[in-house]
């Protein structure tokens, strides 16, 4: 029926087509019916146009907050010469949406966007045929505006060609796409097209889902996560202690605990009044003993990069540098904690949650419940900013289990507690660099050892119910990152040693925006500043000097002259005064991309406060489809950034974490938010790469040299609490 | 018992404890309070009371009996019955500037930014940064929207002296 009705609509719609692809209309079944995912190579996977002269395009990446989902359109209608009114999104589901990865790595352009784009022009190319034959004009006659196609003196629209129907058809693999030359929307700031809804009350968050019949849930373990591996065991639970909660009830599986309620005022006060014994955890090192036990700890040793002879570079040098530097663990922290809906059946499975990747939770579901992926079905709805792997996976397994436990569907909310406490922390970090430059300020030897252990793998859940802790496979992004620890200078003579911890001695990690980024930059860029210094160079002149990659030197000029820098030595101006003020520069990524920053800062010497006041940050992310989602995503960085560096501390002791909310783990707020500058590169002729991360390694070491150069001393840990900073300032003054 | 949101009358079931905000979010199926952290920290479940910007996260449901609250909803008509306007506009200033700026990231934290924005310029009509900084700063964003929100206050507060747009 669906084929009749396919050919009765398109009228010439076969040509073109072959026996087989018309054959395979009878099989096409209603979108949204069967599990996921759709045959990647097919257009109708992407792209469905409707009568009335519109499309949707069926994209797997997920809207973050930072602008993807707009983008992602803007690159669809460019190839199909839409106009942005007529083309929107559905959200990501397991059953409707392509499989194109998680959402990370920033990697929604980077990857998603040539995937988008060869989907958009393999749709046009079988739209330009049907015309062809519809118009009785050649395809390389037709011109295509706002979805109405023009040739031979006249025209047709997309709408009526296809109108609501499948098109059936394979990717050919030689769609032409549309020169960059050509572009009309990519390259341009088009407004975000969700921002009016998030701003009138109209947007549903993940939070505001609610199905008929569904109890609230909430999850009960001890406030702040104990040794990664060590789990948490209960000794026992005492339902006694919440009986003047009738409709509460209490949900157990092995040591995973929570409760649901009808009302979500009952569940939450369940949650806090039940009485649990837990068992006493194995000792963690705490925040005072972190580095000391890191850096003594047996690891697994690893060259990532060697090329000269490190040490004859090092001993030879007229100028050398060798430091230290800490780097904290880091909270993702999202401001709206991670929230799901699961309503598990005996056969089958439904998730909404707020994942990055809804393939990757459909399987470890498809695991923690033992049920075949293809009998779950999980759907994306935006929660709170995530900025990396929080607890949105564990949320959705706690719900999943509450579910099953409950027999009914289960809404969970995680409380502050839950979310900071438990969170899979960007890794703390240890540092040591040596460097060293010749009479004429050229880097000639840098080494940087890094010790950090890696992400974990098995959500607190899972662990929860018995499931062994894990390690996250694959090593590159967890340990020392030759791109920014000197990968943007000229050095002869250099080697990387990456130092890795076993994973299950320490807290949960994962993977946090800029993953240990920060620290490098942090340890790295100031041993470089330090040889300019040194060499009696300017900062900005030196790195220049060493370098010769010209799209790192573009985001380095790009700074410098969004801040007017002039050149002068760093330190030159100390002054006795108690409010001092330095500006620093620095250089960064993570994966791709190339980052470059300009700080000015203010330290009180008497206080220990240092403020931001004003900075700035260039990108260059090839091919920028929407400079001013770019632009915002800079700002994001710039301040988050700030924040990082002067705020952000997991605080844990012997027990566990103690950073539980925004009391003990505090964040940059107004009062302290700088000024921001956002420069983004546009190279329309390269290809487009991460743009959500990269400038975040920059403005850490920008920071951290205009300490330097406002006081004439190097901050060897962050963040730059007061305690801190006065710390160092007196310490070096009486060295 | 009866509570008045957004100029109109509801009659809740909840226990008078209940904090205002499951209420609002649950009985009443509100969109804009959003619960952020349960301690009034952040600021994410800000509704006006009486005019006052108020942590619904941990007002118990009986303390707003009697008194007017406004949520993110009922911003625009709450502007237009402040200034005295005939109709109420689709948006209050503040959200129309927050679009004109392209504030927003994930957005979550607006709820909060724009019902205090709002309370600041009904008291405050010509805020100064400094003021700014100062009146907001109990509102927390983590994605970094600070300096946009900054000039989004100040571009409504010139939209608003001139007409009350």
């Amino acid at each position: 029926m669906i084929r009749r009705d396919f050919l009765k609509a398109g009228g010439a719609l076969v040509v073109g087509f072959s026996l087989r692809d018309s054959l395979v209309a009878q099989e096409q079944v209603v979108r949204g019916t069967k599990a996921g995912p759709p045959d990647a190579r097919q257009v109708d996977t992407w792209l469905a146009i409707h009568a009335d002269n519109t499309a949707t395009v069926y994209i797997g990446f997920a809207e973050l907050g930072q602008g993807a989902s707009t983008a992602l359109l803007q690159i669809a209608a460019e190839e199909l010469d839409l106009d942005m009114s007529q083309i929107k999104t559905v959200r990501l589901d397991t059953n409707v949406t392509p499989n194109q990865g998680g959402t990370y790595s920033s990697a929604s352009i980077n990857r998603g966007g040539p995937q988008v784009r060869t989907a958009a022009a393999e749709a046009r190319l079988a739209l330009l045929k049907l015309a062809s034959a519809k118009l009785n004009a050649p395809q390389d006659q037709l011109s295509v505006s706002k979805g109405v196609v023009s040739g031979s003196g006249r025209s047709v629209t997309y709408g009526e060609l296809v109108g609501d129907k499948p098109f059936n058809v394979t990717f050919t693999g030689t769609a032409p796409v549309k020169p960059t030359t050509e572009y009309k929307i990519v390259g341009t700031k088009f407004p975000r097209n969700d921002t009016p809804a998030k701003v009138s009350a109209q947007y549903t968050y993940m939070q505001y889902v609610r199905v008929p019949g569904m109890l609230h849930g909430r999850v009960v373990r001890p406030r702040g996560q104990r040794m990664y591996g060590a789990g948490a065991k209960i000794v026992s639970v005492d339902e006694a202690s919440i009986r003047a909660i009738p409709s509460a009830r209490v949900l157990r599986k092995g040591d995973f605990l929570g409760v649901v309620a009808e009302n979500e005022w009952d569940a939450v006060r369940a949650a806090q009044q039940l009485k649990v014994i837990w068992e006493t955890p194995p000792a963690l090192p705490g925040n005072a003993g972190l580095h000391e036990h890191m850096r003594t700890a047996k690891t697994e040793d690893s060259i990532v990069l060697e090329r000269g002879n490190v040490t004859t570079g090092l001993s030879g040098a007229a100028h050398t540098v060798s430091q230290t530097c800490l780097g904290p663990y880091h909270a993702h922290a999202p401001f709206g904690p991670n929230c799901a809906l699961a309503d598990v059946k005996p056969d089958s499975a439904l998730v909404m949650c707020s994942t990055q990747d809804v393939y990757g939770t459909r399987n470890s579901l498809s695991r923690l419940l033992g049920m075949p992926a293809e009998k779950i079905r999980v759907q994306y709805y935006e929660g709170s900013g995530t900025y990396g792997h929080s607890c949105y996976d564990d949320v959705a397994q706690a719900v999943t289990l509450l579910s099953q436990l409950a027999g009914k569907p289960v809404r969970l909310q995680f409380m502050r507690w839950d979310e900071h406490g438990w969170d899979n922390y960007g890794p703390a970090h240890l540092g040591e660099v040596r460097a060293a430059a010749d009479a004429n300020g050229k880097i000639a030897a840098y080494e940087y050892q890094g010790w950090q252990h890696g992400w974990s793998n098995t959500e607190t859940s899972a662990q929860l119910i018995g499931t062994p802790t894990s390690e996250w496979p694959g090593g590159g992004v967890q340990g020392v990152n030759r791109l920014t620890c000197g990968g943007m200078y000229d050095i002869p003579n250099l080697k990387l040693v990456n130092h890795k911890l076993p994973v299950t001695a320490y807290l949960k990690g994962g993977w946090l925006r800029s993953p240990l980024d920060l620290s490098f930059a942090f340890a790295s860029e100031q041993a470089i500043d330090q040889l300019a210094y040194l060499t009696g160079t300017d900062s900005y002149e030196f790195r220049k000097r060493n370098m010769t990659d010209m799209r790192w030197l573009g985001v380095l000029d790009a700074a410098a002259q969004a801040a007017k820098w002039t050149p002068r030595k760093a330190a030159a101006n100390l002054s006795k005064a108690n409010l001092v003020t330095g500006r620093g520069i620095g250089v960064g990524t993570h994966l791709t991309s190339y980052g470059g920053a300009v700080a000015e800062i203010e330290v009180n010497k008497e206080t220990g406060r240092v403020v931001a006041k004003h900075l700035y940050g260039a990108i260059d992310a090839g091919q920028v489809v929407n400079p001013g989602f770019v632009e915002s995503q800079i700002m994001g960085q710039l301040v988050q950034t700030a924040s990082r560096m002067f705020k952000e501390e997991v605080k844990f002791d012997q027990n566990g974490v103690t950073s539980l909310d925004w009391a003990s783990y505090p964040i940059l707020r107004f009062d302290e938010c700088p000024e921001v500058t956002a420069v983004v590169v546009q190279r329309l002729d390269q290809r487009s790469t991460g743009a959500g991360e990269e400038v975040m390694a920059a403005a850490a070491a920008a920071i951290a040299n205009a300490f330097f150069d406002a006081t004439g001393v190097r901050m060897k840990q962050f963040p730059f609490t007061p305690a801190r900073v006065l710390a160092a300032l007196n310490g070096a003054k009486s060295a | 018992m009866q509570i008045r949101v957004n100029e109109r009358s509801w009659t809740v079931n909840a226990a008078p404890d209940t904090r205002l905000l499951y209420v609002l979010m649950n009985e009443l199926q509100l969109q804009g309070p959003r619960f952020g952290c349960g301690l009034a920290q952040c600021g994410s479940c800000s509704v006006l009371v009486n005019g006052v910007e108020t942590r619904s996260c941990v007002t118990p449901v009986s303390g707003v009996e009697g008194k007017s609250v406004t949520t993110l909803e009922g911003l625009p008509a709450w502007y237009a019955a402040q200034k005295k306007l005939a109709k109420a506009p689709a948006l209050h200033p503040v959200q129309q500037a927050m679009i004109d700026e392209q504030a927003v990231q994930c957005g979550y934290c607006f709820n909060g930014m724009i019902i205090k924005s709002a309370e600041l310029l009904s008291k405050t009509p010509r805020p100064t940064e400094a003021q700014i900084r100062t009146q907001m700063n109990g509102h927390l964003c983590r994605c970094g929207t600070y300096p946009r929100i900054m000039k989004a206050i100040q571009r409504a507060s010139v939209a608003m002296a001139g007409g009350g747009r």
